[in-house]
């Protein structure tokens, strides 16, 4: 019952919906970037040289214990409310399973496959990109879809940090809108979270190297049986 | 919202509202201050040390609650691929739903009390500790069991006294993200009743004066440090044959 009237509620509101689903898209993209950016790298150079493993791993820990909304808070203390606030706030829920996984993924390519690259000739930036990097493509992007998930579904907290873009505005204003609009725009939000994942998965599919494509399955597999 | 007395502070051009405006310094009245020690001193007793300890029994109850059902969910599964997959399905939906929205729908059914928020809590603990427990369980390496067995040991022997040991790293693990991941969603629950640090954050977010905001944030962010350097510890005491960066 309340089920449909929400479905009503996002029916009828297209120009309120929509434009707010756009820019949570939108912000939570932004976010993602800015994860990657700080992951990544981090993840990719520490799993090279497969040490300072316990830094990688401390950094992932203490980064998951921030909560959002006390980044939010002290945030606004420190540089005001609106984008950035909200955006790094986001980014560090981003950057742990991003880091983790990075971390993980290029520290256990087999260490026949990098002497063989070695013994080729390639220098340890080649082997880094050329041999480590395609070998971890599947994992890397298991992180990239946890932290995209993560971040979308808490995106609305933008409300709280002064910018009403976000489908935030609907749910953390129910006097105005009613539940019908809160559970609509938590529909929305699950839609836009799966959705992404989703797509997200297949470019997982489609980036894997073809040779690895057989040993990945069997090994997701493997790992859910 | 509080009993507290909120003051209206005519400060430069503008006014400012200060939540819980007690005894003014000349750091609370200055409007360049960003962090007045002062205030936190003088407020310490009767605001933040109860939102703490509050803030604490939250994140605890909510976990402990969480790990009971997901450690017997999770032995259920176990056994019962179906039940696994469906539990998984479940808490993943549960998971993503945003906890605000999800506080507001179990409200009409549970009141405006601790209990939606613990509801809620808990909710959100399901997925990642049933996850790394039926992962710790699964990942028990064959030749173990095939010597448990060979060692005379019943099924339920294995599982008690074999897998749940050997899955305690996993375990461990999902608590500590469960845990802080509680104590950062425990903040937003304020939003819906004023409960603990949240409370402080929400009273606080609208005005100029920071350092009500700034306190509390970063007492949630050092509680969620202190349950997770407690949790650390914790596996050493109870687990000290489990490696500490197996995860």
């Amino acid at each position: 019952m309340v089920l449909i009237r929400a479905l009503q509620f996002i029916v009828d509101h297209p120009h309120l919906i929509l434009p707010k689903a756009g820019s949570q898209l939108l912000l939570s993209g932004a976010a993602l970037g800015v994860a990657l950016g700080v992951g990544l790298p981090i993840g990719m150079v520490t799993g090279h040289l497969r040490r300072w493993s316990a830094g990688a791993f401390a950094i992932s820990s203490a980064l998951r214990a921030l909560p959002t909304l006390a980044i939010i808070a002290i945030g606004i203390g420190l540089y005001g409310l609106g984008f950035v606030n909200i955006m790094v706030a986001l980014a560090i829920l981003g950057i742990p399973p991003i880091l983790t996984n990075t971390y993980v993924a290029v520290s256990s390519v087999p260490a026949a496959t990098v002497q063989a690259a070695r013994g080729l000739g390639m220098r340890p930036w080649q082997v880094l990109l050329a041999v480590e990097l395609p070998n971890a493509i599947p994992l890397i992007l298991g992180g990239v879809r946890t932290a995209s998930v993560y971040i979308i579904a808490t995106a609305y907290l933008a409300s709280f940090a002064g910018t009403d873009a976000t489908l935030g505005s609907v749910i953390t204003n129910e006097g105005a809108y009613g539940l019908a609009g809160v559970i609509g725009a938590t529909i929305v939000i699950l839609i836009l979270a799966f959705g992404i994942e989703a797509l997200l998965a297949l470019c997982q599919h489609l980036l894997t190297p073809r040779g690895l494509r057989r040993g990945v399955r069997l090994a997701l597999e493997g790992s859910a049986a | 919202m509080s009993a507290s007395v909120n003051l209206i502070l005519a400060a430069g051009g503008g006014s400012a509202v200060i939540p819980h405006f007690k005894s003014s310094g000349t750091c609370v009245t200055s409007t360049k201050a960003l962090f007045c020690w002062s205030w936190v001193s003088s407020h310490w007793g009767p605001l933040l040390e109860p939102g703490l300890i509050q803030h604490l029994e939250l994140t605890a109850i909510a976990v402990a609650v969480g790990f009971v059902i997901a450690l017997v969910a999770a032995l259920v599964a176990h056994y019962n691929h179906w039940f696994a997959k469906g539990f998984l399905g479940l808490s993943s939906l549960l998971y993503t739903i945003p906890t605000l929205a999800f506080f507001e729908m179990v409200a009409p059914l549970t009141g405006l009390g601790k209990l939606t928020i613990e509801l809620g809590l808990v909710g959100y603990t399901l997925l990642v500790l049933f996850r790394n427990t039926l992962t710790g369980l699964q990942s028990v390496s064959p030749a173990i069991i095939s010597s448990a067995r060979g060692m005379g040991m019943t099924e339920r022997q294995i599982l008690l006294r074999v897998k749940l040991r050997i899955a305690v790293p996993s375990i461990v693990a999902g608590v500590r993200v469960a845990t802080v991941t509680t104590v950062g969603l425990a903040t937003v629950a304020a939003y819906i009743t004023p409960l603990g640090l949240g409370q402080l954050i929400f009273d606080g977010i609208y005005s100029t004066f920071k350092t009500e905001l700034i306190a509390a944030g970063g007492l949630a962010i050092l509680l969620a440090l202190a349950f997770d350097a407690v949790l650390v510890l914790a596996q050493r005491i109870v687990a000290p044959w489990a490696s500490l960066t197996a995860r």
